[in-house]
């Protein structure tokens, strides 16, 4: 196993320089760049004073070079203007929009999003597993329709509208502003008890927006999994040594049907952070989604980047634990070489 | 005393069209220590009787009326009505698994991929007994003994991936009994497995019920396993008790119409050579107003017949690979030298047991995949031209020429096809004639399988599995070939279904002047529509010749093995379980001198009596009749 951890890491390398320079390429397909707008915007309103410093800024960040020579130095395999500096390097970019390094522009919004993200899983998983159990078991009963039907809903219902109402129900009954990440009294206060609740309260709204159509393709495809195994003819072997069925369920027909779903984790963590970006604009969330939304429409090309390389690392780490957490859960993974061997 | 008694038992099963009663009135006992055996084809309501027994019928289902009558022995004989009890509750709970327990059909899918076999075996004794995991893996251990595992303590470990069918099914046995039932229930424990691999778990299963004083509930549909093993037997069909006694008055003296239509369905080894088997729904392929050429292919029986395939030193590797599709170092050599000749107008039999290479050997007749080495001609009117010489045009040709009839009637059909279209599908691409032409075509093939020109629309979901075989066989003959490769054709079919298309293949045979290939495990099969035998073990022929020979005057020792280890349908032929080979049997390498087979070994053929080889590569040097090779067969 730990060889087989070290070579899917040693992978990663080439994988992760294939999808830069995808980024990277795609960031750039439309024409100009941030710094080209600027001046044309400048030079159409006749301010022409602040040219200067933008003509400066397009030769120190190297924009007036080759396409190959504008990744290599982003990536950090070119000299620049500043010699090899670059992402190996472990210089981020920068941001022209907000005029400042990247990281620190990405930083503040991290934790929030790892935390929102990190919450929505668990409320999916938390949410979908026990209804998709009942309603496997429970095929065809009032229940397992109701659940359906909720479902349903669920998946067809945009999350930017799901927001907007749970924003109005949430301040309208419980007088909870939803907006932010906190109540506003808190902003620069030290990290206190209070805070945290707060910081909690206020997240209950999104990760229940952004969970929802997680929650609902779950629940159908956790009762479809489980459908397709409680008839299998092991579940009756197992029943005719007279256990009882709780346990059986457990031991038996969950336990394979989960592997989908330990091998969704890896496709979950993009599609989560895209997701949100609508939610996080309409609930006014400090995640990384609306910068994201906002370096793709002004063309601020190394933010953008860098996000988007993040997410995919973030993928990549999320695929490598699925993959070694099937290994370890499936024995006919884990032993296949040796299986085929024999 | 009896242990169980069921008395008018009936069970219904309720879907979308509403009610349906699969077992009526249900009357029988099984008494103490004796094996009694449920026998009925597929549908018959047998399997479901041994649910309600055990409490597991599934959740459509319910006992409508009726008792089950369950002696408890550990409880001075007190009797309790299963019928009455809540299939989950803990009074059943503590009955199943403990006191009754079940073998399955199906030994691959029975056991969970997830968890090992020692967990699994162990899981009963844990419910019933309380005993701590220490105890329990030493039950356990006792278990894998009992049942002759190889190396009990590397299986306890092992997942069921990584065992054979017959050892799974030597597991689920193990797994049956670590409570020591009083009562075990067998569904059908042998019909998955090879025969001699069969015979084997038949013993077994006979010496554990000495050795546990147990009682036994055999279900079957082969009456092969029943004269072996029954005290009594059962007949139920269509959900109702037609016949019962002891198994000696039901074969001498069968009373009911239906067991006696059953016993004239089975082919048997002793059978007269041409004696007809009678199935209980007889069909007539309708040739009269066909325009399908009757090839003039001579007699039937005309041996001597000019060879239409031959193949020549014929080997095959496949390599082993892994998971993610990298090569491994392994190779598997599916066949060795394989040298066979198929006559113009015969029927040859290969026969063999699972991974002998039998469907390999049939499918490189077809140029399914290229070979390694070795040479395969197929007699054209210009003379024999190797196909794998076959231009892309050439072989589209061949195509048409050679077809395939496939074993598992139920994936080999498209099921969102009707059955025109896929009649009609051949005939398309081969570019046969107009529409027009082409639908008289298919309710000419739809006649010669004796169904019914109103099926056509319907699709194959509609029919049952021997309808299903008889489309496959029409198919099959859309193209109006000369040879036909038939695989395991009726193996997924019941006896007296089995005997339908036994007899159908054999009238079209004769009427058509088809060849065939007719691949098979079951010698009693092949032995009724052959007129001669090859025997494959391990990619290798070990011997061939005319049926009756074979039959009768087996020389190789794993033809021997094989021929002792099919169980009869009489009463006068019963398997001598003390001089069963076992495993060695299909061990090349252990076979006695002059068969025995070493690493590299070239599998020659010496001709013993005319038209009769043997693979014997030891007695070469005695300087005998052959050269090397029975290419010239």
């Amino acid at each position: 196993m730990p060889n087989y951890i070290l070579r899917r890491l040693l992978v990663m390398i080439p994988t992760l320089a294939a999808i830069s320079f995808l980024i990277f390429f795609i960031i750039e397909l439309p024409e100009g760049d941030y710094i080209s707008n600027q001046i044309a915007m400048l030079r159409s309103t006749g301010e022409s004073a602040s040219i200067g410093r933008l003509e400066y800024l397009r030769t120190e960040f190297a924009l007036d070079r080759p396409f190959v020579e504008r990744y290599g130095i982003w990536v950090g395999l070119w000299p620049g203007p500043n010699g090899y500096d670059g992402l190996i390097q472990g210089n981020w970019g920068w941001s022209f929009e907000y005029d400042q390094p990247v990281g620190e522009v990405v930083s503040p919004t991290l934790p929030l999003t790892v935390a929102l993200n990190l919450a929505s899983i668990l409320f999916v998983y938390c949410v979908a597993f026990p209804i998709g159990i009942y309603s496997a078991t429970h095929q065809y009963s009032v229940g397992d329709y109701s659940f359906t039907l909720i479902g349903y809903l669920g998946l067809a219902t945009p999350n930017f509208l799901l927001a907007l109402v749970l924003m109005y129900l949430a301040n309208s009954w419980f007088g909870l502003t939803v907006g932010g990440i906190m109540d506003e009294h808190y902003i620069g206060d030290p990290m206190s008890g209070a805070k945290a609740l707060s910081i909690v309260a206020h997240l209950i709204v999104p990760v229940i927006v952004i969970g929802t159509s997680g929650t609902a393709a779950m629940i159908r495809r956790l009762r479809a999994n489980l459908l397709d195994e409680i008839y299998k003819q092991y579940v009756t072997t197992a029943r005719s040594k007279g256990m009882r069925e709780s346990k059986l369920l457990v031991k038996y027909p969950l336990r394979v049907a989960l592997n989908p779903f330990i091998a969704d984790i890896g496709n979950l963590i993009p599609s989560l952070v895209s997701g949100s970006v609508i939610v996080s604009v309409v609930l006014n969330l400090p995640t990384v989604g609306p910068v994201l939304l906002g370096a793709l429409q002004s063309q601020d090309q190394f933010l953008a980047g860098f996000i988007l390389l993040f997410v995919s690392i973030l993928t990549l780490f999320g695929m490598l634990v699925s993959d070694v957490l099937l290994g370890y859960l499936d024995p006919r993974i884990r032993l296949g070489k040796e299986g085929a061997r024999q | 005393m009896n242990l169980l008694d069921v008395k008018g038992l009936s069970v219904e099963f309720h879907g979308d069209e509403g009610h349906h009663q699969v077992v009526r009135d249900v009357s029988f006992s099984i008494p103490e220590n004796k094996c009694v055996a449920l026998v009925g084809e597929s549908g018959s309501g047998k399997t479901v009787i041994s649910r309600a027994v055990m409490g597991i019928l599934p959740a459509k289902s319910r006992i409508t009326s009726g008792q089950i009558l369950f002696r408890d022995n550990r409880k001075n004989g007190k009797q309790t009505d299963i019928a009455k009890l809540a299939p989950a509750g803990p009074v059943m709970r503590a009955i199943r698994g403990d006191q009754i327990a079940m073998i399955f059909q199906e030994p691959m899918v029975s056991l969970s991929p997830l968890h090992t076999i020692g967990d699994q075996i162990s899981e009963a004794a844990k419910l019933h007994r309380s005993v701590g995991s220490k105890e329990a893996v030493e039950l356990t251990r006792d278990m894998l003994r009992l049942v002759y595992f190889p190396e009990p303590e590397r299986v306890i470990r092992a997942y069921p991936f990584e065992l054979s069918g017959g050892l799974r099914q030597r597991a689920l046995i193990a797994m049956a009994l670590i409570c020591q039932p009083t009562l075990l229930i067998a569904d059908e424990p042998t019909t998955a497995l090879d025969v001699t691999i069969q015979a084997e778990i038949l013993k077994l299963i006979k010496e554990v019920q000495t050795e546990l004083n147990m009682t036994l509930l055999m279900i079957t549909h082969d009456f092969g396993v029943v004269t072996n093993m029954a005290d009594e037997v059962v007949v139920v069909y269509n959900g109702e008790v037609m016949e019962k006694g002891s198994v000696e008055d039901l074969f001498l003296s069968p009373q009911h119409p239906y067991l006696k239509a059953l016993l004239n369905a089975v082919p048997s080894l002793s059978m007269e050579p041409d004696k007809r088997l009678v199935p209980i729904r007889p069909i007539k392929p309708r040739t009269h107003h066909s325009d399908l050429q009757p090839r003039p292919a001579g007699k039937t029986h005309a041996f001597r017949g000019a060879a239409l395939i031959q193949l020549e030193g014929v080997c095959k590797d496949f390599t082993l690979r892994n998971l993610r599709g990298k090569k491994l170092r392994g190779m598997t050599t599916a066949l060795d030298n394989v040298s066979l000749t198929v006559r113009k107008g015969e029927c040859l039999g290969i026969v063999g047991e699972s991974g002998s290479g039998k469907t390999t050997a049939s499918l490189a007749m077809l140029r399914a995949f290229p070979l390694t080495r070795g040479r395969i001609s197929y007699t054209t009117e210009d003379g024999p031209r190797d196909i794998q010489s076959f231009s892309e045009k050439e072989l589209f040709q061949y195509r048409k020429k050679a077809q395939i009839i496939f074993q598992d009637p139920f994936s080999s059909l498209n099921p969102r096809r009707t059955l025109n279209e896929i009649l009609q599908e051949p005939l398309v691409i081969h570019r046969m004639g107009d529409s027009l032409s082409q639908g008289a075509r298919i309710r000419e093939l739809i006649d010669l399988v004796g169904l019914s020109p109103r099926y056509l629309r319907r699709y194959p979901h509609s029919f049952s599995g021997g309808q299903r075989q008889r489309i496959g066989i029409a198919r099959a003959l859309a193209l109006n070939p000369g040879f036909l490769i038939c695989d395991e054709p009726t193996s997924a079919l019941d006896v007296s279904v089995q005997a339908q298309i036994l007899n159908l293949l054999k009238d079209l045979k004769n009427e058509l002047g088809l060849t065939y290939v007719f691949v098979s495990h079951n010698l009693a099969v092949v032995d009724y529509i052959s007129d001669r035998v090859a025997v494959m073990c391990k990619g290798k022929v070990v011997e061939v010749g005319p049926t009756r020979q074979i039959i009768d005057n087996p020389i190789h020792p794993y033809t021997r093995a094989l021929l002792t280890a099919v169980p009869e349908p009489s009463l006068d032929h019963k398997l001598d379980f003390s001089s069963l080979a076992g495993t060695a049997s299909s061990d090349p390498t252990q076979w006695p001198s002059p068969y025995r087979m070493r690493y590299k070994t070239v599998p020659d053929l010496v001709e013993i009596e005319a038209e009769h080889w043997v693979c014997a590569p030891g007695m070469e040097s005695m300087g005998d009749i052959v050269g090397p090779g029975g290419s010239h067969i």
